[in-house]
């Protein structure tokens, strides 16, 4: 590990090595500790109960009835025959968490099997048996637990067989996907191949693997359960006098709601306790057992991205006539204690009416450039750290979010790369062209509608003012990355930000796409930063390219000179991996090794590691960006000679 | 639209078939011999032959079944004996009543779980966050019938603003307003559970659909926050959520039972405990028939409104 890596993340903790334990990430979460810790409180007092020194709690005693809670000797006062209300909670407690336990156990144990079967066998037992799910789950849901109630008689086991039935859909459910995805994979395949019979493939290959699912389904219905039978013996459908659960007591103290509200008062706090202890907990289950569904795992992305400069170059004493200039930008990324330096000190001048072209592969920090022009990037986790933005003398990054606002789709127009997911899937494509004039432009809808269908002309969309009604899936890719090319134009952009707009579609959509690019900025006279990481692409349509590797640029000059004499070992080999019509031996190697992850990045070149030319100095210091004559300069110690025709190894 | 609402409808019909299968096999399950359960202490052998006949007993099950639903068919739910008059009859009259309590339940838990949702993910880890989703889990632990009876201790016996049960005044009650008084208690609390569940879920689908890539276009058009938040990010959320308020309409039209028992409204709900207790098995099976109908509707509602909003579900 080299120093500069250390000094990424000083204050990430050591860990113990391994991963932590099931129990220590389930204490992480505060809440499910919390529901935890009560949870064991109540299950402790359930399970000592019989040798607690309780009172009975079924002796009655009229002169000591409806007393109230902290009464000498009653700590939660008397029920209405006289008998001890912290007693018979105890005990109650203890019936309600028994019966939905194996209420539980009892729907987990059936609805895991209908989900096994149903999942391995397939087709039409899969079929028959879930259409009878589903139908059981077309009921309300206790509605079905009070028909079999209603039909059984009123009775604690017959309460829980209800619950159970009512819950059995659940398990069938859940555990049928996963049991079908799994009976379609090698390992089963190959124990069938094997000989074994269907029985203990399931039980030796597919339960095992279905297991978390089950507990992550007792865990979050298990809760329900207990509720639901209470609420069964609070109707008086559950347990029957003598026998007494949390719910029945709750339904007894009803009566009493007026004169000794203690009495309904305390069972229910208790029920409420045990639910909440119990959501808390599994909720964490959840989390824990399967990170993909933690809620909130996923946080919001601001308006704008969040500016906290440590850096700040100078502003330039005289403004330059460039429509835009960069200077020393640099965005990360914090992802819990990890700085991802995605962008690390970009600068470039975007000159009036030029198409500049910024390559690199995927994760060289391009497109982040791009979007923290504007404050784009989403924040958390982005942050942009340094440098300046400067449009018309004015330093964008000080911007207020409002007067980004004016700038986005003004000014900046920015075209993304899959239009199929950038464009807005529930609303038609000339609405959301109208949208974006309106956002700029002081005029009404119909006006606005017709200007789109005008601009939707412009990209070459047959039928404009039909296909303007159409919905972004009803449309082919090119038709879709063209409304995209229309809403960029919308308001008269100054400056055109195209985020590899070609990328997603066929090579021959491609072509057309890049000729209207081509052509309508020759026509409105906008600058176009154009991103991509092919070079072909680059050579139709940019004046200047620069090349980007692992947030920094190592190359820049015009597209003519850096395409036929690269200077840095990287852009040689990226010019080599397209492919040339007519050329067939010439080799396509993808450039071997992977690029730096950025939160560890090496000192000195970030290509050192892949480059075959790489030296021992190449790994020491910072290295500047050379200059190469006019408009040229690279970050590289031992530039290529214009004239090396061995490149490749 | 309306070609697909036929289509659905048509759809719906398998799925209410299914649920009197059920209903009727539920009710083949009765322990010992229905014709003595029927007649109690009356079950004298003639009598008991008597029933079976009557009640088509001594023929198949799918004959009975298919004569069993041919009656449903006509209107015949059969003859409640507890309150003597047709269970349909009953079964309608008292269905009105869960109607407006499910139905208020399922608007406040629409509007106040999509509020809170949306307010809860743009506010993601700020205080209004903290207290929402704080609520919301309260909310959805909460035995709904002690709530129902706090609710009534502290506004009906203590603050006196509210009555504590009933749909109207003994005395000279009638009209909207009276209506409203009594409906606001138990349809807030049959609401909690369900409000829970929509905030809840409404939060993660915002939270979702924020980092879509159609929203970050939406800001790079230069549309103001509340546009994108409300008029891009909201409607693609819905979407997803409608489902979920359909799922709602089961749980507060089941939840009836608890609410109505504790209210006194007088409901289906209300109306099966009673039927359970005097074992009127009829009038059980009218009830529950009607109002898992009634959740085919709702639900065949709610796809009717995910479909108008979708226009990818079009094909």
């Amino acid at each position: 590990m080299t120093a500069a890596s250390e000094t990424v993340s000083p204050e990430k903790p050591a860990r113990g090595g391994g991963r932590p334990s099931f129990l220590a990430l389930l204490v992480a979460n505060r809440l499910a500790a919390f529901g935890l810790a009560v949870l064991t409180l109540i299950a402790l007092a359930v399970l000592l109960t019989p040798f607690l020194p309780l009172q009975p709690p079924d002796i009655t005693n009229p002169a000591n009835r409806l007393l109230r809670p902290f009464t000498e000797g009653h700590l939660l006062g008397t029920d209405q025959l006289g008998r001890d209300l912290l007693s018979r909670l105890m005990w109650g407690a203890r019936v309600s968490i028994a019966v939905g336990l194996s209420a539980t156990l009892v729907a987990a144990l059936i609805g895991s099997m209908i989900g096994l079967v149903a999942g391995y066998a397939g087709g039409r037992t899969d079929n028959i048996m879930m259409r009878g799910i589903d139908m059981l789950m077309a009921f309300p849901y206790i509605l079905l637990a009070l028909a079999i109630v209603a039909v059984l008689g009123p009775g604690l086991m017959n309460a829980l067989y209800a619950i159970a039935v009512v819950n059995i859909p659940f398990f069938a459910r859940n555990i049928r996907g996963v049991a079908l995805g799994l009976s379609r994979r090698e390992f089963v395949d190959a124990a069938r191949l094997s000989g074994k019979g269907h029985l203990r493939i399931l039980l030796t290959e597919v339960l095992p693997n279905v297991l978390p699912v089950i507990v992550i389904t007792m865990s979050t219905t298990v809760g329900w359960m207990i509720l639901e039978t209470a609420g069964l013996s609070f109707l008086g459908l559950g347990a029957q006098p003598p026998q007494a659960d949390l719910g029945s007591m709750l339904g007894e103290g009803r009566k009493l709601l007026f004169t000794a509200p203690h009495v309904s008062v305390i069972p229910g706090l208790m029920i409420f306790a045990l639910v909440m202890s119990i959501n808390l907990v599994g909720d964490g289950i959840r989390d824990v057992l399967d990170p993909r569904l933690k809620s909130g795992a996923l946080s919001r992305p601001a308006a704008a991205t969040a500016v906290k400069r440590e850096t700040t170059p100078a502003m330039p004493e005289t403004p330059s006539d460039a429509a835009l200039d960069v200077r020393d930008l640099k965005t990360e990324f914090h992802v819990g204690s990890d700085v991802y330096k995605a962008v690390g000190g970009v600068s470039f001048q975007l000159r009036k009416r030029e198409c500049l072209g910024l390559v690199g592969e995927s994760g060289s920090g391009k497109s982040v450039t791009a979007m923290s022009l504007l404050g784009l990037v989403p924040t958390p986790p982005g942050r942009i750290s340094g440098g300046r933005v400067l449009y018309k003398g004015r330093d964008l990054l000080e911007s207020s979010e409002a007067e980004l606002r004016r700038l986005r789709g003004g000014a900046f127009a920015y075209v993304f790369q899959d239009p199929l997911s950038t464009l807005h899937p529930l609303f038609t494509v000339g609405d959301q062209v109208t949208e974006a004039i309106r956002a700029h432009q002081p005029l009404g809808y119909r006006e606005a509608w017709k200007k789109a269908v005008e601009l939707l002309e412009t990209v070459r969309i047959p039928n404009a003012a039909e296909r303007a009604n159409s919905y972004p899936h009803e449309l082919s890719g090119g038709m879709r990355q063209r409304v995209s090319i229309a809403m960029a134009l919308a308001n008269d952009a100054e400056i055109l930000v195209a985020d590899e707009p070609t990328t997603a579609l066929d090579v021959t959509v491609q072509a057309q796409i890049l000729k209207l690019m081509d052509a309508l900025q020759d026509d409105k006279g906008a600058a176009l930063l154009f991103i991509t990481h092919d070079f072909g692409v680059v050579s139709e349509i940019c004046d200047r390219v620069a090349v980007m590797y692992a947030g920094r640029i190592v190359e820049t000059g015009p597209t003519e000179e850096v395409l036929s004499s690269p200077a840095h070992p990287y852009t040689r080999k990226l010019i080599d991996c397209v492919p040339v019509l007519g050329e067939p031996d010439r080799r396509l190697d993808a450039i071997s090794g992977i690029p730096p992850v950025v939160n560890r990045l090496p000192e000195g070149c970030a290509f050192a590691a892949r480059c075959p030319y790489a030296e021992p100095a190449c790994q020491n210091g910072d290295i500047g960006l050379e200059d190469l004559g006019p408009g040229r300069a690279v970050r590289c110690i031992k530039p290529l000679a214009a004239a090396t025709p061995e490149a490749a190894t | 639209m309306l070609a697909y609402f036929l289509k659905r409808l048509v759809m719906a019909v398998p799925v209410l078939f299914g649920l009197t299968i059920i209903v009727f096999l539920i009710m083949a399950m009765i322990p010992g011999d229905p014709a003595t359960a029927i007649l109690g202490a009356y079950a004298t052998p003639e009598n008991v032959a008597r029933i079976n006949e009557q009640l088509g007993l001594d023929r198949s099950l799918p004959e009975q079944y298919f004569i069993w639903l041919g009656n449903m068919l006509q209107g015949d739910f059969g003859r409640s004996y507890s309150l003597n008059r047709p269970v349909i009859d009953e079964v309608l009259e008292r269905f009105n009543a869960t109607l407006i309590l499910a139905g208020a339940s399922l608007v406040l838990c629409t509007v106040f779980g999509l509020l809170a949702g949306i307010v809860s993910a743009v506010r993601q880890f700020g205080w209004t966050d903290r207290i929402v989703t704080f609520f919301v889990l309260i909310g959805i632990s909460m035995p709904s019938f002690w709530l129902g009876l706090l609710l009534i201790l502290v506004f009906a016996v203590n603050l006196r603003w509210l009555p504590p049960s009933g749909m109207y005044a003994i005395y000279g009650g009638g009209g909207p307003l009276d209506l409203l008084t009594h409906l606001a208690l138990p349809a807030f609390t049959l609401s909690v559970v369900a409000t829970g569940v929509v905030a809840r879920l409404t939060r993660a689908a915002m939270l979702e659909v924020l980092r879509q890539d159609y929203i970050r276009t939406a800001r790079a058009k230069g549309l103001s926050e509340r546009r994108v938040i409300y008029r891009h990010a909201f409607k693609a959320a819905l979407v997803s959520v409608i489902p979920i308020i359909g799922i709602q309409a089961g749980f507060v039209l089941g939840g009836a039972v608890y609410i109505e028992t504790v209210f006194q409204w007088p409901g289906i709900g209300r109306m099966l405990v009673q039927a359970i207790s005097t074992r009127d098995l009829l009038l059980v099976q009218g009830g529950v028939l009607v109002v898992a109908a009634s959740y085919v509707l709702f639900n065949l509602m709610a796809d009717m409104a995910q479909h108008a909003l979708d226009p990818r579900l079009k094909t």
